[in-house]
């Protein structure tokens, strides 16, 4: 600690609003440019190399793609570098090589931020709602960057998600977990994202609203978004994936449907618990 | 550059800056400004050892000093006969009254529980209250009216001024132990927030408890453990060794009398210092560093963090009494309306941050250096001023300007405070 | 007994003085929970900041007064005030561009922040110093009293009086409005909700797009407008002097924790719990206790539970009780 120049002394005073969880990444600085790539799939992370940071790499050439109006689906043992490869194609790891592309252009250079203006949305595993503000609000939030009316979208949410309109006036913290993950992915939802990425989305909630939650998952996909999901309900996530992804220790270990993975002998015997 | 020489050079050039002083200036100028440059890295090393060794944010330093100098006045001050006999007693009876219905009510909280708890505690309390306020009130009432002009005051034991010094850092440790008990722990600046609040309420005590220190009537001619000027001037054996450096016997006796602080003072700072240093090289300094660099790990290896915490805030806080007993011996006076939090405590912070924080040598360092920027800026400033407004005319603005250089040096603290912690965060000497 | 004239004494030594100095409080425990809930640190420098923007109120009053300007009955202070925020929105955007902003960067923890304000404290103290001086500057024109005390005994027939001083009346008004303003502010346009999801969770902020610089400097112009209206009111109502509003820093303080750092709701419940708690326990409560009691148990000293000058030590008293039994204030705060 009293190493680096600005040292609390101890005094860890961060717990002002919380801790900065989400921020341990490593995130590509803001100012890059995009650049025309227009061929290969809507969204893809190409063999992406990198860790956090100065440490060792996390990735290792590993690629995650998903096309339009599609479920990918990443899944894999614990500490495979799920959320790492999903946080990198969002840009809160800096890349040594490869590439992530949307739909036509080279991002890899973009900042989380402008990533989400190109298009992306990105619902973190925790911390991933305004829990002070109203169900309204944080979707309102979720729009911050629209000029336009989003009132459209915003009843679009509502439609999808019937719990939030009856809740809206309420406020976000006080829902329970599965609600409060619907009002995560509604808020991501309210951009009018090209592609919507889930970081563990079912983490800590039952069974049951884990199931209802894959439903609603299941009606945003059929809205036309691509989503790309980790997730560690490995059998339940591959059973609504067009695509799934197994990765072991940052690599691709295996790449198929979401069935042929739920098929594959190795996969079962080594994930799925036979 | 290495620490060592780094710090050798910085400190050689402090003490250019004195001597040029008192090359150019004067040497009685030089000699208050080592005196209190003394007493101000002694208080620097108090908060030191608290911020630096233990991150604790003590920002009351104003109240420890003010409690060392009230130690002055209760310690030497001959006592009042008379103001004893006519309600001494009383006012005892009713602080002890007072001291026992707090430690009814804690014992209350402690063996009792359920509903009812609150209430009877806050019973205790106001009925406390009320028996302390009728005993005690009529024994300041008829204390204060004892001589009001001159005394009005219950004095002190009338022992050696030297004997203050600890006394008041015995003092200061009583109450950093009543306030470490309730405030450590709270997240920084609620420790801040409440240290600043007790150090207005000492401030508060001293205005306004007559039958104490006299409040804001002050006490004047306190005891000196050095001689008197005057007494030097009638001493023919003084006149005459003065003579012989060429010195008439005014300045003369002032210098000497100076000298004698200095050399009392540096004799404390000596000890503080050494001990300081051992402390922090011993393993209990290791353990605190190691509890301040990591808490849950010195918690998990059954380290008692509360407790030591407690041990290094009163030690600091006993040292700043110390330095308050000592500043308030070289005034001579107890004067409760001069101490401002500004002056008392955060310079003393700006002193610490600047030296470097965890560096022992380095708030030695600080307390002198910017206790000489304090006391120079004023006539640099008036110097460029005077150069800045010798062309205008005699009038308003210019007499404004001028006024307004008093203020120059907080401003002037202000920026060096921004200006290291920016380029140079850990302080002139960092920490090892 | 005679229970009307207890309360009109009440009112007049107890409630209406309480009102006025809680609305102050309250303001500026708002500014200081502002600072703290979006740039996250306790601001040493808010007193000073406070004490600037009256400076250049009470500069710009007099400027008014010499050309004559007057409003009437009011004080001209209030035509003056824009003049002052403008001033000390400067001054802290300034201050956050040259100093701030830095530390920002570097994410340092916030014990350093409040170190660096320590810093911009001395600064703002020298500066106002420098400019008006340290002195007491009453400022307060325009008629005295809404209603007077003689006024008020003529109407009513009542032995005791009621006084309303203007300025007290203006405290009240102010407040209502400058709370209003800055609640619709925050809960109903979108730079306001925006503030409020930066101040919740700062990273999915950023994720949706807020601009956290945007933020930080809308943050310092409300900061410096509740700053100086505070300062002002506090101003008329007793009198400017850069010392005490240094030393307001105190029970503004404690006003914010109490109520629960972050909250502005908090803000002001705190504001008025120190105000009533320090102005019922250091007021001399014979004269009420005269008219309310039967004669046979009226009391003979002036039942003054404090004297006056320890006024800090209540709003402290009631800061510890808070922070020892619910640390996260009344109206839970952000701090843990």
């Amino acid at each position: 600690m009293s190493d680096s120049a600005y040292s609390g002394r101890g005094n860890k005073d961060r717990s002002i609003g919380r801790e900065p969880a989400a921020r341990s990444g490593d995130p590509v600085p803001a100012g890059g440019k995009a650049r025309p790539a227009p061929e290969g799939p809507f969204l893809i992370g190409e063999a992406m190399t990198g860790g956090y940071g100065r440490g060792a790499d996390i990735l290792h050439s590993c690629t995650i793609a998903v096309e339009r109006g599609e479920i990918a689906v990443i899944v894999g043992p614990n500490g495979a570098g799920k959320s790492t490869a999903m946080k990198a194609v969002f840009g809160m790891l800096n890349l040594r090589e490869g590439a992530v592309r949307l739909d036509g252009e080279e991002i890899t250079q973009l900042s989380p931020q402008d990533r989400v203006l190109k298009g992306m949305g990105f619902v973190p595993q925790t911390s991933n709602i305004f829990t002070s503000m109203t169900v309204e609000e944080n979707l309102e939030m979720g729009a911050f960057i629209r000029t336009d009316d989003f009132s459209d979208t915003m009843a679009q949410v509502y439609d999808l998600f019937p719990i939030l309109k009856e809740k809206r006036r309420q406020a976000a913290g006080e829902l329970s977990g599965g609600q409060r993950q619907q009002v995560a992915v509604g808020r991501a939802l309210m951009t009018k994202p090209k592609v919507l990425m889930l970081d563990e989305p079912t983490a800590g909630v039952s069974p049951i609203v884990m199931d209802e939650l894959f439903d609603r998952i299941i009606e945003v996909a059929r809205t036309g978004i691509p989503i790309l999901m980790v997730e560690q309900n490995a059998r339940q996530a591959l059973a609504i994936a067009d695509k799934g992804y197994v990765l072991v220790q940052g690599r691709n270990a295996h790449t198929g449907t979401g069935r042929e993975l739920l098929e594959d002998p190795e996969v079962r015997a080594s994930f799925l618990g036979g | 550059m290495t620490d060592r020489l780094r710090a050798v050079s910085l400190f050689a050039l402090v003490a250019l800056l004195i001597l040029g002083t008192g090359v150019l200036q004067s040497w009685n100028s030089a000699l208050l400004i080592l005196n209190m440059g003394l007493v101000s890295a002694l208080m620097a090393l108090g908060v030191n050892l608290q911020w630096g060794f233990a991150g604790l944010f003590n920002v009351g330093v104003m109240g420890f000093v003010a409690l060392g100098g009230l130690a002055v006045v209760l310690t030497s001050m001959p006592p009042v006969g008379a103001a004893w006999q006519a309600g001494g007693l009383r006012i005892l009876a009713g602080l002890a009254l007072g001291a026992a219905s707090v430690v009814a009510a804690v014992l209350a909280w402690r063996r009792t529980s359920g509903k009812m708890r609150g209430w009877i505690v806050a019973a205790i309390l106001l009925v406390g209250f009320f028996l302390y306020r009728a005993v005690f009130d009529a024994g300041v009432e008829a204390v204060e009216a004892v001589d009001a002009a001159t005394s009005g005051y219950l004095g002190g034991l009338g022992l050696p001024v030297l004997l203050a010094w600890p006394v008041g850092g015995l003092l200061a440790a009583g109450a950093a132990w009543i306030i470490g008990k309730t405030a450590l722990g709270l997240r920084s600046d609620y420790l801040a927030i409440a240290t600043l609040g007790i150090a207005e309420i000492v401030i508060a005590i001293l205005k306004n408890e007559d039958w104490m220190a006299r409040g804001v009537k002050n006490v004047n001619g306190l005891p000196r453990p050095v001689p008197y000027e005057i007494d030097l001037q009638a001493d023919p054996a003084f006149v005459e060794r003065a003579a012989g450096f060429g010195l008439d016997p005014t300045t003369a006796s002032t210098l000497w009398v100076k000298a004698g602080y200095a050399l009392l003072f540096t004799v404390v700072l000596v000890i503080v210092l050494i001990l300081a240093q051992l402390a922090l090289k011993s393993p209990w300094g290791r353990m605190m560093r190691a509890i301040r660099d990591n808490e849950t790990a010195a918690r998990a290896m059954g380290k008692n963090v509360t407790g030591r915490h407690l041990q290094v805030f009163i030690l600091g806080s006993a040292i700043c009494g110390i330095a308050g007993a000592m500043m308030t011996t070289l005034d001579g006076q107890l004067t409760p309306t001069s101490y401002q939090p500004l002056r008392y405590t955060f310079l003393i912070w700006v002193m610490v941050i600047v030296g470097g924080s965890g560096n022992n040598l380095g708030a030695v360092l600080g307390g002198f250096f910017i206790w000489f920027a304090w006391v120079q800026v004023e006539p640099l400033g008036q110097a460029i001023m005077g150069l800045v407004t010798s062309g205008m005319a005699e009038g308003e603005l210019k007499r404004h300007l001028l006024d307004s250089v008093q203020h120059m040096r907080l401003l002037t603290m202000g920026v060096i405070l921004l200006l290291v912690l920016r380029f140079s965060p850990r302080g002139l000497l960092p920490e090892r | 007994m005679d229970l009307l004239n207890a309360f009109v004494a009440l009112s007049n030594f107890v409630l209406i003085p309480a009102i006025a100095y809680g609305s102050q409080l309250a303001i500026g425990a708002l500014g200081v929970t502002m600072v703290y809930g979006i740039l996250r640190f306790s601001n040493f420098a808010h007193g000073d900041t406070m004490a600037f923007g009256t400076m250049a109120t009470i500069i710009a009053t007099w400027g008014l007064q010499s050309m004559g300007v007057s409003l009437g009955p009011l004080p001209t202070a209030l035509l003056a005030i824009p003049v002052g925020i403008a001033a000390c929105a400067a001054l802290v955007l300034a201050t956050d561009r040259v100093v701030f902003r830095f530390y920002r960067a570097q994410k340092v923890v916030p014990v350093i922040l409040v170190i660096v304000s320590i810093g911009v404290m001395f600064i703002y103290n020298g500066i106002t110093r420098i400019i008006l001086g340290p002195d007491d500057q009453r400022f307060a024109d325009g008629e005295r009293f809404i209603i007077s005390a003689r006024d008020f005994k003529e109407m009513t027939g009542l032995e005791e009086g009621l006084a309303i001083r203007t300025t007290q009346g203006i405290t009240l008004v102010t407040a209502v409005i400058v709370v209003a303003l800055l609640f619709w502010f925050l809960n109903r346009t979108r730079t306001g909700k925006s503030m409020r999801a930066y101040s919740d969770n700062e990273d999915l902020a950023l994720l949706s797009g807020i601009d956290p610089e945007r933020v930080v400097r809308v943050t310092w112009l409300i900061v410096a407008a509740l700053a100086t209206i505070a300062g002002v009111l506090y101003g008329l109502d007793k009198s400017y002097k850069p010392f005490t509003y240094f030393q307001l820093l105190l029970p503004i303080f404690a006003a914010a924790i109490v109520g629960g750092l972050g909250s502005p709701l908090g803000a002001i419940a705190g504001g008025f719990v120190i105000a009533f708690s320090e102005v019922a326990i250091t007021y001399a409560w014979k004269k009420v206790l005269e008219y309310s009691l039967p004669e046979s148990l009226a009391p003979e000293g002036l039942v003054q539970l404090l004297s006056t000058d320890y006024k800090f030590a209540v709003s402290f008293v009631i800061l510890v009780i808070v922070l020892l039994f619910r640390p996260t204030g009344l109206f839970r705060g952000k701090a843990v």
